[in-house]
């Protein structure tokens, strides 16, 4: 959960008085809260870090390093079924997920 | 050189590498902080790209491997409690505490639930009004402003129900610590470039004055990390030591104010304990009193657990860079990342982890560079 994961920004609404934005990390679409970077715009890139926008980043870097963390495994770890991989770790069946 | 042709842009790599070559003259030893870029560099190999003699020590950047013991067995107490709805991010579930970790927790019965996002528990109180919601507020300066705007956002919309069990660090504190330790051999710092995104540079000028030592702000990319790496030998080699900003494509000198803000309001510095190392002063952020009812330590009582660590464990010396992970007689036998002994097997940025990952079969066999210390 450490590292911010860049992601572009696909749409743009106020909910509850907050600026939010869906934003499409290669593939895997996520709530995002805007409210430490106001100015951006859809379209945008950003580097996001467990759901909130940290800093505005340009399409190229923001594709390299995506490339990266899929190389590292850092979006499956972020994105992917955390009980399922802890299960494969400790060696037992997966227990179920209520709140995906 | 084997790794070469791996890198996004070969030739850029190549330049680089031939340039921290033709500059450096004698051995120097450097420590990434961050546990991101520890795994990029083990994962190309980038260490072993480097002239004989420059050392990259892997520093203690990694929070889940950095939390208390006594902070997960907090934890696995609030989470076991009848009414608790406990969240956490997934890559805790296996942290061991003194006797169990969090998926077991889950499998004996108690309500754990992996979030992406702190502003998910958040919703998962709202929905649950007649439940006691805890998020595990761990993290570095990177994660503490999202904790920060949850908690802040609980308060203004009256959800009373949710509150935070916080255990977050501060990254300078951590290098003035390893600085002060007597067996010290870190010469430089490549320090945590989305760290810097929140934070910017101001911390560092008066450390790297004090200390005598470079520290060029790094991001995570194969061609970053060379990047960072060069610059540092550059300044070692002048004598120089600077705060550089070799990311800044994601690092302003200002950091993110409207974070810097929220943090400001919603935490207070404190003494901080990091897992195997020990109590490190100012290094850490507990909830301010403004906010102490959001406080789950305020909130459940639990006071007086007692913790015991693994006696094999040596995570504590491979976090401050003492020693390489398969320096510990545990690693690859005892400790695995199914049977770990330690944060720094379990979580995907810990350095033991890395080393099991991308070295599994090299492990016993260390460069002969490692066996002596430099410097
Ligand atoms: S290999 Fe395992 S036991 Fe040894 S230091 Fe790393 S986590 Fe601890």
């Amino acid at each position: 959960m450490c590292l911010a994961v860049p992601g572009r920004v696909v749409a743009i609404e106020e909910r509850d008085g907050t600026r939010m934005a869906q934003v499409d990390f290669g593939g895997v679409v996520k709530d995002v809260c805007l409210a430490y970077l106001p100015e951006i715009e859809t379209g945008d890139y950003a580097i996001v870090h467990v759901g909130f926008a940290l800093q505005r980043l340009d399409e190229e870097s923001a594709r390299s390093t995506l490339e990266l963390f899929e190389q590292l495994g850092v979006l499956e770890e972020e994105f992917g079924d955390a009980w399922g991989r802890a299960a494969a770790e400790a060696g037992v069946a997966a227990a179920p997920e209520e709140d995906r | 050189m084997k790794y070469i042709d791996e890198f996004n842009d070969p030739a850029l790599a190549r330049r680089l590498l031939d340039d921290i070559h033709a500059t450096a003259t004698r051995p120097w030893a450097m420590m990434e902080v961050c546990g991101g870029q520890t795994h990029s560099i083990i994962r190309h190999g980038i260490d072993q790209l480097l002239p004989e003699g420059i050392e990259l020590i892997h520093g203690p950047g990694c929070p889940v491997c950095v939390t208390p013991l006594e902070m997960i067995d907090k934890a696995l107490e609030i989470a076991s409690r009848p009414g608790v709805i406990f969240c956490s991010f997934g890559d805790m579930l296996r942290v061991p505490g003194t006797d169990r970790d969090l998926f077991q927790v889950k499998s004996t019965g108690g309500d754990v639930r992996v979030v992406y996002s702190p502003l998910d528990a958040l919703r998962i109180a709202q929905q649950n009004p007649d439940r006691q919601v805890v998020f595990f507020g761990i993290g570095f300066e990177t994660t503490a402003p999202a904790n920060a705007m949850t908690v802040h956002q609980a308060r203004r919309r009256g959800i009373g129900n949710f509150s935070l069990l916080v255990s977050h660090v501060r990254v300078p504190p951590a290098i003035e610590a390893i600085m002060q330790s007597p067996d010290c051999r870190v010469q430089a710092f490549l320090a945590a470039g989305h760290v810097c995104s929140v934070m910017g540079t101001a911390e560092y000028p008066e450390l790297a004055a004090r200390h005598r030592v470079p520290i060029v702000v790094t991001g995570f990319e194969p061609l970053d990390i060379l990047e960072g790496i060069r610059r540092t030998v550059r300044q070692l080699e002048c004598g120089e030591h600077r705060v550089e900003n070799a990311y800044p494509r994601a690092v302003q000198d200002g950091g993110n104010r409207a974070a810097l803000r929220m943090l400001e309001e919603v935490f207070t510095v404190t003494d901080r304990a990091w897992r195997g190392i020990g109590t490190i002063p100012a290094s850490g952020w507990r909830l301010s009193d403004a906010y102490r009812d959001h406080d789950a330590e305020h909130r459940f009582d639990v006071g007086g657990l007692t913790t015991r660590e693994s006696s094999l464990c040596r995570s504590g010396e491979v976090l401050q860079g003492l020693i390489k992970p398969h320096q510990c007689e545990a690693f690859g036998t005892t400790c695995t990342p199914r049977t770990p002994l330690g944060a720094t097997m379990v979580s995907s940025e810990g350095a033991c982890a890395a080393y099991f990952l991308y070295r599994r079969l090299d492990a016993t066999a260390p460069r002969p560079e490692e066996a002596t210390p430099v410097g």
